[in-house]
């Protein structure tokens, strides 16, 4: 029979979940009883809520995936498979039986992540066996305006966010004259609620790197930087890896392959500064300056890094190149919609089942993402809204869930595609609270360069705090419009002109919630503190007196083991007494 | 007291003379003793020829860096948007009441643990998440965050 192999995913997510001491449980049982079977790493395979994954090869039974393990269950399942039974708890995935999440993978279509929770993203050579650096070979063998025609041909748009026609990008940046050019990666994945370029550089770093040398090559660039959060150690660590790795095979450094095409790639950590996403500001950044936005034109085309033409795509964007040379602009059309070819990795978040990374072809109904793709909602609470794009996306409501995946079509709806965050919401999610949540992440992010981004966003926010703590007025609303209007006009880059996003779309399709808080002074999702009453269900309370000794301000009082009462006009709705009480005896309404 | 930059100068050697060494400079000089102390930014301005306004301009800029001494581990509580609608605040509250922070005070008296916010941790399926030094916890609740600062007191 067929060696037995067990894969361990081990990307960010899994590791948090206890991945690591599943590998190792496997690692000590593999040193007791050497040969009994294969052990290897994987990064994420998408289904972060199954974490941590193991999965199980060889056997008749085909390709076996198992979620949730632990050190203690991982023995005797790995012994029903040897066995050539299906394991009796725990499967997920099974390639040839029914198994409970077989249905949320059929429903993808993965290009970017092909390889992801697939190979060892440490092994060149397990890329290798997978078609990597195929389209490297296929390149160098091409001009460099036959690829950059091939890439203008499948409409590949900028998976960043602003879905910018990346075929044309590239032409402009091979067009300018220069001894000297750059090429960047940016991996400044900033959006809160969004991981999809950190999968890929953990799960497949060589995928980036062949997509920005054939850029390289294509833009005649000899030298490239990636720029990555910080906050991504492993990620950072895999990179580091992969360049080494291929260094070595000669598919970076000098005359790659053999040919007078040579190309310096360098990584560079970013410090903590969200605005370092936006191109100009990143480059800025790489210089070891500050990092704020300039002035554009001239684009960083012409003059970008240090003054010399450069050209700057997202990972995922990178990550799409090879498989379009190698499938051709063709077979990436097939997919998607007219205008927005391929597929789009999102990051599912929030109040949904299936919450992890997910690839779906363009043009597929929000709907679906969510019930055939995310498995629904996580509990029994309705779906509110889906937020897209981070602070510069918006809400988008139930009303509108058949909006088709495409920039144009989400656009309409005030939200944007952004890089891929969607964080799904239910009943419970107040609205407002979510437009303040965000205009506090990007006052505390603005540079300060822009006037209008600067204190504008501060006033935003003190207008939406006040209206959260039920001090807000009516002509609230007009004010927070027309400060919206100023900020995205008076302001430089995209960080700026995107910030009242949030605000704009939940006063679009949520101004009720709005009104409720002004006017009712209620918070309907029963979330803003300070609209709410904490009261004692006197047939619950028990009297053990742990809510009264944790009041901040005393306004609880009763004796022992008898129902204690809050005394309302001295409540600062702090909520404290609620976390505390482990009987359910108090409400908040 | 003349202090000892033996480390700080093979650092700055290492970097010396090329271009856009600022930062990653900084970040390692950082790594050193956890933060940037007024003496290591004056002595990096003069070997690398930068004005000490220009180096202060980028230490205040970038959030990772940081200008007073730390605590023995730091506590980061991830502030993405999915660990914000399932209760992030609750967790940080938990922190500072475990921790006996007071008045916006980020580092305990024993200097044990720094406490500070992130923009996201990217592992949002396990929100709430927090990261203590290298490692994330998820799926958090406020009861348990006693039994993880235990595991890194002493």
């Amino acid at each position: 029979m067929e060696q037995i192999t067990v894969k361990v995913g081990l990307a960010s997510c899994g590791i948090a979940a206890g991945a690591e001491d599943v590998y190792h449980k496997l690692e000590e049982d593999l040193a007791q009883n050497a040969g009994a079977f294969n052990l290897q790493r994987t990064a994420c395979i998408g289904m972060c809520f199954e974490e941590p994954i193991v999965e199980l090869h060889g056997s008749n039974l085909g390709v076996v995936t198992l979620g949730r393990v632990t050190p203690e269950l991982i023995g005797p399942l790995l012994d029903e498979y040897k066995a050539g039974k299906l394991p009796s708890t725990n499967v997920i995935l099974a390639e040839q039986h029914s198994a409970p999440r077989n249905d949320l993978l059929a429903n993808q279509k993965r290009i970017v992540l092909q390889n992801c929770g697939v190979i060892d993203p440490l092994s060149l050579a397990d890329y290798e066996a997978r078609g990597g650096y195929k389209a490297l070979r296929k390149a160098l063998a091409l001009s460099r305006e036959e690829i950059i025609a091939e890439i203008k041909d499948s409409g590949l748009r900028g998976r960043g966010g602003a879905g910018f026609s990346t075929g044309l990008k590239w032409t402009f940046a091979a067009a300018a004259k220069s001894e000297k050019k750059y090429i960047i990666c940016n991996a400044d994945e900033g959006d809160p609620g969004a991981f999809m370029d950190r999968s890929v550089l953990e799960g497949d770093p060589h995928k980036v790197l062949e997509g920005m040398i054939i850029g390289a090559y294509a833009m005649g660039a000899d030298e490239g930087y990636i720029y990555c959060r910080a906050e991504y150690p492993l990620a950072i660590a895999h990179l580091k890896v992969a360049i080494a790795a291929a260094e070595e095979k000669r598919y970076l450094g000098q005359n790659i392959l053999g040919s007078d095409f040579s190309f310096e790639l360098h990584i560079k950590e970013g410090a903590g500064a969200f605005v370092c996403g936006e191109e100009t500001a990143l480059m800025q950044s790489i210089e070891g300056k500050r990092g704020m936005p300039i002035i554009r034109p001239p684009f960083p085309a012409e003059s970008g890094l240090w003054g010399k033409p450069t050209n700057i795509n997202n990972v995922e964007t990178w990550a799409n190149i090879a498989w379009i040379l190698l499938n051709g602009a063709a077979a990436f059309r097939a997919m998607g919609t007219e205008k927005s070819p391929g597929t789009k990795v999102f990051a599912l978040a929030g109040k949904i089942a299936g919450s992890g990374l997910i690839e779906v072809p363009m043009g597929i109904p929000i709907r679906d993402i969510i019930y055939k793709v995310g498995g629904g909602m996580k509990t029994e609470k309705p779906f509110k809204a889906v937020q897209m794009g981070g602070p510069s996306g918006g809400c988008i409501p139930a009303e509108l869930l058949d909006t088709i995946v495409d920039y144009d079509s989400i656009t309409a709806t005030g939200a944007i595609m952004g890089s891929g965050g969607m964080v799904v919401m239910d009943s419970g999610t107040c609205m407002v609270d979510v437009a303040r949540y965000f205009l506090n992440f990007t006052q505390n992010e603005s540079c300060g360069k822009c006037t209008f981004c600067r204190v504008g966003t501060r006033r935003m926010l003190e207008i939406l705090t006040r209206i959260t703590e039920g001090k807000g007025e009516l002509d609230d609303i007009g004010k927070l419009e027309a400060l919206a209007t100023n900020i995205i006009k008076g302001s430089l880059c995209g960080l700026g002109q995107t910030a009242p996003n949030p605000v704009l779309t939940t006063l679009r399709y949520f101004k009720h919630e709005y009104l409720a808080h002004i006017e009712e002074k209620r918070c309907p999702a029963g979330v803003c503190s300070a609209l709410l009453k904490f009261e004692i269900k006197p047939d619950k309370c028990i009297g053990c007196t742990a809510c009264a000794r944790k009041c901040p301000v005393n306004c609880i009082s009763g004796t022992v083991k008898q129902p204690h009462v809050i005394d309302q006009s001295k409540c600062i709705k702090c909520g404290a007494c609620f976390k505390t009480c482990k009987f359910d005896a108090i409400t908040k309404a | 007291m003349e202090q000892d930059f033996g480390k700080l100068d093979a650092i700055i050697s290492a970097y010396r003379g090329k271009k856009g060494v600022l930062i990653p400079l900084l970040q390692e000089a950082q790594n050193l003793e956890g933060y940037l102390s007024r003496p290591v930014l004056k002595y990096i301005s003069e070997k690398m020829n930068v004005p000490a306004a220009e180096i202060y301009g980028v230490v205040t800029f970038y959030s990772m860096f940081r200008l007073v001494p730390q605590g023995k581990h730091i506590i980061r509580v991830c502030k993405g948007t999915a660990c914000h609608v399932s209760d992030a605040d609750g967790i940080k509250e938990a922190l500072i009441e475990n921790l006996k922070l007071e008045g916006g005070q980020v580092t305990t008296q024993d200097m044990q643990f720094t406490l500070m916010e992130v923009a996201c941790l990217g592992c949002c399926s396990l929100a709430p998440v927090i990261m203590v030094d290298d490692q994330t916890f998820g799926k958090l609740t406020p009861q348990a965050i006693p039994g993880i600062l235990e595991k890194f007191s002493f």
